[in-house]
């Protein structure tokens, strides 16, 4: 299967949706095929949100995910009404200061710091989708970075391109500084 | 060749509608169709056209209208609730034969219901929902880039037949994006109506002249003057209680669409050659059905699909042949059973009529339709 289905979920306002259109652009950017949707209820911050991109080397019909190959969670809520039923093949993302269901095997799940990292690093907390576009690339390598790069940057607000694009490398090396950690840290111990 | 860009399908409506020439968008914003009027206050100043919100659905379309009657072609977009409030004024523009296309995105349930949840429950509504008897052409489409088509083929069947065009979109289509090949705007065949554009004082505004579809249409503002009315009119433009004369106005309104079925109704047929079993479905509902015929053609089912792109009027020849041929008809659409009513009607005892439905906010997916299928074997 060449398809990779992408279910991203937050609270309205954290930008998933955007989040999703940014990954659509960089692979319809790359040659690619993509279908990208988006569920919410009828208030346009607070409430729950789910948006969904598909990628493929082939023409898409059904447009929504049914299996998923990733599941975003950037709030608890989200984390745990998403992860319900998840079949066992899909990797869960979720922010770091998110509680993981008992049910969920460890091995599957990515945690980590994208809230932290807008407030802290970039210092604007609305960054975070930003961030976590940059993530889900490093996880599952959908496009290029470069290409991704000029997604970003074809849906962002003027005066905020620097802004962004330093979100977007923080999120693109957060797996790999997370490892390096890791390892520093499994070093120290032994 | 144009070149891929990511696009939403409300987008992709109002592309096309400036590519057809619309230069006047007035309407009331409602989810699901929000974008349609987002983009329509940014693109049309841009092309030298108007954009104007007005105080309800009810203006909107009047709005639409009355530029439509100044020579500019107009739209006005909406959703089901907008929709009702709409119909009167759609029977005004068919009667009064003015240019004008409606879209219509298509949202769960009657009254408010889910406004962000797709539904196709608008289908009999967009036939029916203006009163008295009356022609309409109702359009469906099912990818970003046949919105785009359909849209520019609604403004073109709109002038032509100088009658109000329904695109009937669903909020599968109309809030997915998907990479679509914009045309180069000039390669497009464009339609006007017919026109008068000098005043010809003694003109009766509804004659026709030999050869003519419809009358010829005076801009108002050119300097023509002449009645415009909702009551059954004589060539004079005027009022009147002659039998003979509307007698003659309906023949001309309904015929001037039933004659010119081959031009106005449009259908795609996929793997119908070896199928069955048919799945027939229109707009979002297609890109379920299409996936499920694939799915079921590896587990060795012989199925097809019939989409209708002009829903009304229903292609009904088309699907006549096809009835014939077949097993089994399964009607899948996001209502309680509307299309399906046509289809049994259509296909009598041809084969067995089976349908697939739903009306909760989600939608029919490949899982539930090739289990349905299977149910049948």
């Amino acid at each position: 299967m060449s398809k990779t289905e992408l279910r991203l979920t937050g609270s309205g306002g954290q930008g998933v949706i955007l989040a999703t259109v940014i990954l659509a652009e960089a692979a319809v950017l790359a040659g690619k095929y993509t279908a990208q949707s988006q569920s919410y209820g009828p208030e346009a911050r607070g409430g729950s949100c789910k948006a969904e991109v598909l990628i493929s080397e082939e023409p898409i019909a059904f447009t929504k995910v049914q299996n998923p190959t990733l599941l975003m969670a950037l709030t608890q809520k989200s984390l745990e009404q998403y992860t319900k039923k998840l079949p066992d093949s899909c990797r869960i993302l979720m922010d770091d200061s998110l509680v993981l269901p008992e049910n969920i095997d460890r091995s599957r799940v990515t945690a980590l710091p994208i809230l932290r990292t807008a407030k802290e690093e970039i210092k604007k907390a609305m960054t975070a989708n930003i961030i976590a576009v940059g993530a889900i690339n490093s996880i599952l390598h959908l496009v290029p970075d470069d290409v991704l790069r000029s997604a970003v940057m074809m849906h962002v607000p003027k005066g905020t391109e620097a802004l962004n694009a330093k979100a977007l490398e923080c999120g693109l090396n957060l797996l790999e500084r997370q490892q390096e950690t890791k390892e520093g840290a499994e070093r120290e111990d032994s | 060749m144009g070149k891929t860009v990511l696009m939403q399908g409300n987008e992709a409506c109002v592309e096309g509608a400036l590519a057809a020439g619309m230069r006047l968008y007035a309407g009331y914003p409602i989810t699901p169709s929000t974008e349609i009027a987002e983009l329509s206050a940014l693109r049309l100043p841009q092309e030298g056209g108007k954009f104007i919100q007005m105080e309800d659905e009810i203006a909107s379309i009047a709005c639409a209208i009355g530029a439509s009657v100044a020579g500019v072609k107009s739209m006005t977009a909406t959703s089901g609730p907008g929709f009702s409030l709409k119909q009167e004024n759609i029977g005004y523009a068919c009667l009064a034969e003015i240019p004008l296309v409606i879209v219509d995105v298509q949202r769960t349930g009657p009254s408010t219901g889910m406004p962000t949840s797709p539904a196709q429950g608008d289908v009999m509504m967009a036939r029916w929902g203006t009163h008295g008897d009356h022609p309409i052409i109702v359009l469906c489409p099912s990818s970003v880039k046949e919105t785009y088509d359909l849209t520019v083929r609604s403004f073109n069947l709109s002038e032509k037949y100088r009658t109000p065009v329904i695109l009937l979109m669903d909020e599968i289509i109309g809030h997915l994006r998907e990479g679509m090949e914009l045309p180069d705007p000039e390669e497009l065949e464009i339609i006007d109506r017919p026109t008068v554009r000098f005043p010809e004082p003694k003109r009766l505004p509804y004659h026709m002249k030999k050869g003519q579809t419809v009358p010829a249409m005076a801009p108002f503002g050119c300097g023509q003057r002449y009645n415009i009315t909702g009551l059954i009119h004589d060539e004079t433009g005027f009022p009147t209680n002659s039998h003979e004369e509307a007698e003659k106005l309906m023949y001309r309104l309904m015929h001037k669409i039933s004659d010119n079925y081959d031009d106005i109704v449009r259908s795609e047929e996929r793997n119908t050659e070896d199928a069955d079993t048919l799945i027939v479905c229109y707009g979002g509902t297609m890109r379920a059905a299409t996936e499920a015929m694939e799915r079921a053609r590896e587990k060795g089912m012989k199925v097809g699909i019939f989409r209708p792109i002009t829903i009304w009027p229903f292609p009904e020849r088309e699907l006549k042949k096809l009835s014939g041929k077949v097993k089994k008809i399964l009607v899948a659409e996001h209502n309680y059973g509307q299309i399906v009513l046509e289809v049994e009607r259509i296909v009598k005892n041809d084969c067995k009529v089976d349908f697939i439905g739903k009306v909760n906010g989600t939608v029919i997916t490949p899982d539930e339709l090739v289990k349905k299928l299977e149910e049948a074997e």
